[in-house]
């Protein structure tokens, strides 16, 4: 396991090159939008990077609540982490977009309002994360990760009834997308999920590693308590 | 009567009766949502027809704040001299608890909006346009979703350093889409449109919610 890390770890810098190539040069200008819409290359991936972290993240706490087992909550923990850092590149990427081609840098339109209220629930939570203390963390960090994805789709559906604005989604929107665009935004996409693995698996890492050391630490001080606890 | 309800009647009527002789929440609830109504007065002009536009938004963020008061209040009682720990060390079901609670969160609160609501119709001069029934029903739904969630997550933040901060910041992210539901409703019946799309959001909110809190108290209770 521990080899296939570096090996993980070189795979994905070759990707990301390739991907940052194909989005910056390989795939075709836009015709209206221009080179602005290439932003979309990196926008796209990692919104599908962030929902796939947060579905990763209520997996995690459902088989935490069921099984009890700590490597469950620290997944649970690393998704959520890494998913907030998608989702904010998400939120900051859009704008960025959004003020050459609309006009504007934001509206309070379906998917960007739905985007921003996934990404204060996951702040959300790791808030709960921050402030609670000890052993009982992990269960109400679950509890809460349960209640907030069963927020999700009421956070689309109640979101849904404003007008949308934001441009049809690729994937079954019905839109058509030049076959060299898709190309590029598919590698980009593995290229996204392959590197939010492996930020995910050296986190997990170090949260297992974080815990042991602190275990111990509480060990020894049981043993003998007459040396001070560094 | 069976033991489940029998806790539940005897923890809701303790908690009634010592609001009623103490009157803390109420109160404290009362005067802070007549500060966001004053406070509010000062960003716009409250007697212009166009404010008719944005009164579910107001009357319902002032309930809200004033509901997050009481609710911090929920569980600080059962903390002094232990009563929680004695709780969950006793076979009493969980629920039983957590019901009662809610349900005195949400008389408390129906009390204060039941209060308010006049305050609120002589200053910004509502009246609405389309049924009152349907007011009665967003009103009683909408309460029904934030203390049920409210007291929840007051278990949960419980449990965390600085617990007054904690229980907005848990409660209104996940509360968003009932909040929204809430406004858009009041807004649409005030102003004589259909608001049918949002009560039925509403109620389904409640039913999954209040399903998944029973479901998960007994869990962050015993949570150790």
């Amino acid at each position: 396991m521990k080899k296939a890390f570096p090996i993980l770890g070189v795979l994905t810098a070759i990707l990301l090159s390739y991907a940052l190539y194909m989005a910056l040069i390989g795939a075709p200008t836009e015709q209206t939008m221009g080179d602005v819409q290439r932003i979309f290359y990196y926008h796209v991936p990692s919104a599908w990077t962030a929902f796939i972290l947060f579905f990763v993240n209520f997996g995690a706490s459902v088989v935490y609540l069921i099984k009890r087992k700590p490597a469950a909550d620290i997944v649970a923990l690393v998704s959520a982490e890494v998913g907030v850092v998608f989702c904010t590149v998400v939120l900051i990427t859009g704008p960025i977009w959004a003020r050459p081609v609309w006009g504007i840098w934001w509206t309070w339109d379906m998917r960007l309002t739905s985007t921003l209220v996934l990404w204060l629930i996951y702040v959300s939570y790791l808030f709960l994360r921050r402030f609670s203390s000890g052993g009982q963390t992990p269960t109400l960090a679950a509890a809460l990760a349960v209640l907030g994805a069963l927020c999700v789709p009421f956070v689309y559906f109640s979101i849904w009834f404003f007008r949308t604005q934001h441009p049809q989604p690729v994937m079954g929107g019905g839109g058509s997308i030049d076959p060299r665009m898709l190309h590029a935004l598919l590698i980009n996409w593995l290229a996204f999920s392959c590197f939010a693995f492996l930020v995910c698996w050296s986190r997990y890492r170090l949260e297992k590693l974080q815990r042991d050391v602190d275990q111990a630490h509480a060990l020894e001080s049981l043993l003998d308590p007459h040396r001070s606890v560094p | 009567m069976s033991a489940p309800t029998g806790i539940t009647r005897v923890t809701l009527l303790k908690d009634l009766r010592l609001e009623w002789r103490s009157k803390d929440a109420i109160n404290s609830m009362l005067f802070f949502s007549l500060l966001v109504v004053v406070v509010f007065s000062f960003s716009f002009d409250p007697s212009a027809e166009e404010s008719r536009q944005i009164a579910g938004g107001l009357i319902w963020v002032a309930f809200l704040f004033a509901a997050v008061v009481a609710l911090n209040q929920t569980w600080a009682r059962e903390i002094r001299n232990q009563v929680l720990d004695a709780y969950r060390v006793s076979p009493a079901p969980a629920n039983s608890l957590f019901i009662a609670k809610t349900l005195g969160n949400f008389i408390f609160v129906t009390v204060l909006e039941a209060l308010m609501t006049p305050l609120f119709i002589v200053f910004y001069r509502l009246r609405a346009l389309g049924p009152v029934w349907q007011l009665l029903l967003v009103a009683s739904l909408g309460t029904w979703a934030l203390v049920v969630n409210g007291t929840f997550f007051a278990a949960m933040s419980l449990r965390t350093r600085s617990r007054e901060i904690m229980l907005p910041l848990l409660l209104f992210p996940i509360s968003i889409p009932a909040i929204l539901a809430m406004v858009q409703s009041t807004t649409a019946i005030l102003n004589g449109e259909g608001a049918h799309f949002w009560i039925v959001l509403l109620a389904t909110y409640d039913v999954v919610f209040t399903t998944m809190c029973l479901l998960l108290f007994e869990t962050v209770l015993n949570a150790e």
